[in-house]
């Protein structure tokens, strides 16, 4: 079994689970559910410079170079999604605290059928 | 001025940025009633108007610059272009510009009239918003393409949940979380197209993707359909409208008619993209996204119109008009064709004055109806009958597409445009059917709101009618009116765009290096490791 298809088939499992997530009724499981998801698109930007192995992003040295430029657009991903999920938290927070319920639609009884299913 | 003029096509997203910094360190109001609190908010005002102001200035200069220029590319930092950050202004951009700051001017004047007061750091977020979209309209590098979409998003999340209440949260809330999955597939996307090209700078993507061939192509492809599904979110493109009409009617109406640009930066993205990058000179990706693009578009322009039709307040109602103007310049979009594209840039221009228009002056009608506010049902008789029903005739007119106004000039240059399409039957269907609905909704709403006066109420009040607000929206319905009297000169400037658009050589030459017009680089890698720097290839051999 190669790396690429560990690599590839991990990225698919992440993003099927936060899709999952995401689908769900609970602002909180959509929160995770979206973290999940960027986490699995992070790595796929990283494998999208190819996956190398004993290889420096630097130029000149004297050995197998790995692709620098996706491990850059990454730190930026991963930059902006931690912003962003702080956002959402803070908004299904406060919409929590309104609203009186966690649920997306912000409806009771809805939420305390998804509840009881549990 | 020498260093002004050499450093222009940056200040567009400098001046926001820094105004809003600058807004920050003044500080909130906190509290309407605070003596000192008012002050700042006083001072705030005024800086963010001067800001606004100085902006419009700035994006007229490069309007007019790229009128008769040639695409101006300015390179941060001086690194060259495929590596560095490159701003790339051509004729497309700077229209782009000027038509942010000219909704943004009015916009936030109107916002001066006191929404601003309802919530904390309105001005420096709408800065925030501001830097965005020019960010948007300048990069020239798909990946600050999406850096700039996220400063927008993450400043439009805050402005949506503006004077803040339950339903605003709950649809903030979904906004959010739908833009935050959209931001993930835009990533996949671009990372695919990085993967096979090489290169994410849009003018080395256009020389670049028509090299492809067979299975690189077809993975070059399936990006191209991440972002149009990424773009088309964001333009509201028809099976992923659904969100807009209720996140806009729930923003506070100045909120409203700034998102209206928003949408627009998706059509933008769709333009250079899927109309540029996989256009007509593609090689074997070119049209990649055609055959769905038109008979979407058309069906988004269908949509929304009939969600106006069945709307029941006023600014659900305009949310649906966005819609189908989104859809209107997206059919031009994917006609892929100069004459359509000018068209497109035209009609695209008028509608989004329009629909700021229409959402402040939704409010301004909604304010003096009583409890009834914005609902369409009888209420009370308006204080101001005359003067908000001649605006509203007005924008309605233009709206709808009737002469002598410019979204008449707009949907004409289309249905020209169009003429030996093969999908001209249905285009000509759609556009007309959906101009002559458009004019039945707002007849209804119209007359509803204007007619129908029930006399056991009390006549309206002046409430929310200040010089200032009805003064801005004045202002944006002028806008539209100057358009239709300056038809001749901006309909020659979007043919010479659309023209600009689709010479990518170019617009290479000016990005890229000028003499060869083409960039060195060693990748993408192809896994056997031959490309890379001397050395590297032997370096290899040894690790085996």
């Amino acid at each position: 079994m190669s790396i690429e298809f560990l690599v590839a088939s991990g990225i698919g499992w992440v993003v099927a689970v936060g899709v999952y997530l995401m689908l769900r009724g609970r602002s909180f499981a959509v929160v995770l559910g979206l973290s999940l998801v960027g986490y699995a698109v992070n790595v796929f930007i990283f494998s999208m410079g190819r996956l190398w192995s004993a290889a420096p992003p630097i130029l000149g040295a004297k050995e197998l170079l790995a692709d620098p430029l996706p491990q850059a657009l990454v730190l930026t991903a991963i930059v902006i999604g931690f912003a962003t999920t702080g956002f959402v938290i803070e908004l299904a927070l406060r919409g929590h605290h309104d609203g009186g319920n966690d649920h997306v639609d912000g409806r009771d009884e809805a939420g305390a059928q998804d509840a009881g299913a549990r | 001025m020498n260093w002004i003029d050499a450093h222009l096509p940056v200040l567009p997203v400098l001046l926001p940025s820094i105004t809003a910094i600058v807004l920050l360190l003044i500080g909130d109001h906190g509290g309407e009633d605070a003596a000192h609190g008012h002050r700042k908010l006083l001072w705030a005002r005024r800086l963010a108007l001067a800001s606004v102001f100085v902006g419009l200035l700035i994006a007229a200069r490069l309007v007019a610059e790229a009128a008769d220029g040639g695409v101006r590319a300015y390179l941060l930092g001086e690194w060259p272009a495929p590596f560095g950050i490159a701003l790339v202004v051509d004729r497309l951009g700077a229209l782009m510009l000027l038509l942010t700051s000219l909704v943004a001017l009015p916009v936030l004047w109107y916002a001066s009239g006191g929404w601003d007061a309802h919530g904390r750091y309105f001005h420096a977020i709408f800065q925030f918003q501001l830097m965005g979209l020019n960010g948007a309209f300048v990069t020239g590098d798909l990946f600050n393409l999406f850096v700039f979409f996220e400063v927008l998003l993450i400043a439009s999340y805050v402005l949506m949940a503006h004077g803040q209440g339950v339903v605003r949260l709950r649809v903030g809330l979904h906004y959010v979380v739908l833009n935050l999955a959209a931001s993930a597939l835009f990533l996949i996307g671009v990372s695919l197209l990085y993967a096979k090209t090489g290169t994410l700078n849009l003018a080395d993507l256009a020389l670049r993707v028509p090299e492809l061939k067979g299975a690189d192509a077809t993975l070059a492809q399936s990006a191209a359909w991440l972002l149009l599904v990424v773009f088309g979110f964001k333009a509201a493109l028809l099976p992923l409208s659904l969100w807009l009409p209720a996140t806009y009617a729930a923003a506070c109406a100045p909120v409203a008619a700034l998102f209206a640009i928003m949408t627009k930066v998706g059509v933008y993205a769709i333009w250079r993209v899927h109309g540029v990058v996989f256009g007509a000179d593609a090689g074997a990706s070119a049209y990649a996204v055609e055959s769905v693009l038109l008979p979407l578009a058309l069906g988004t322009s269908i949509l929304g119109v009939l969600g106006a039709l069945a709307a029941h307040t006023m600014e659900r109602l305009v949310a649906w008009l966005t819609v189908a103007s989104v859809g209107t310049v997206l059919v031009a979009v994917s006609l892929f064709s100069t004459a359509a594209w000018s068209a497109g840039m035209y009609y695209m221009a008028n509608s989004t004055l329009v629909v700021a228009g229409l959402f402040l002056l939704a409010e301004l009608v909604a304010a003096q109806r009583g409890d009834a506010a914005d609902r369409l049902e009888p209420a009370a008789a308006l204080a101001q009958p005359a003067l908000l029903g001649v605006l509203m005739l007005l924008a309605a007119a233009s709206a709808a597409g009737l002469p002598p106004l410019p979204g008449f000039i707009g949907k004409l240059m289309l249905l020209e445009a169009s003429s030996a399409h093969t999908w001209q039957v249905a285009v000509w269907a759609t556009v007309l059917s959906v101009g002559f609905l458009t004019l039945v909704g707002l007849a209804r709403a119209g007359s509803i709101l204007f007619w129908h006066v029930r006399d056991d109420l009390p006549a309206g009040s002046y409430a929310g009618s200040s010089p200032k607000l009805v003064g801005a929206t004045m202002l944006l319905l002028a806008a539209t009116v100057a358009m239709s009297i300056f038809a001749a000169p901006i309909q020659r400037y979007t043919a010479d765009a659309a023209q600009q658009l689709e010479d990518r050589g170019a617009y290479a030459r000016a990005v890229l290096d000028t003499q060869a017009g083409r960039s060195e680089t060693t990748r993408p890698y192809t896994g056997t490791v031959t490309a890379p720097p001397a050395g590297a290839a032997s370096a290899a051999e040894a690790l085996r």
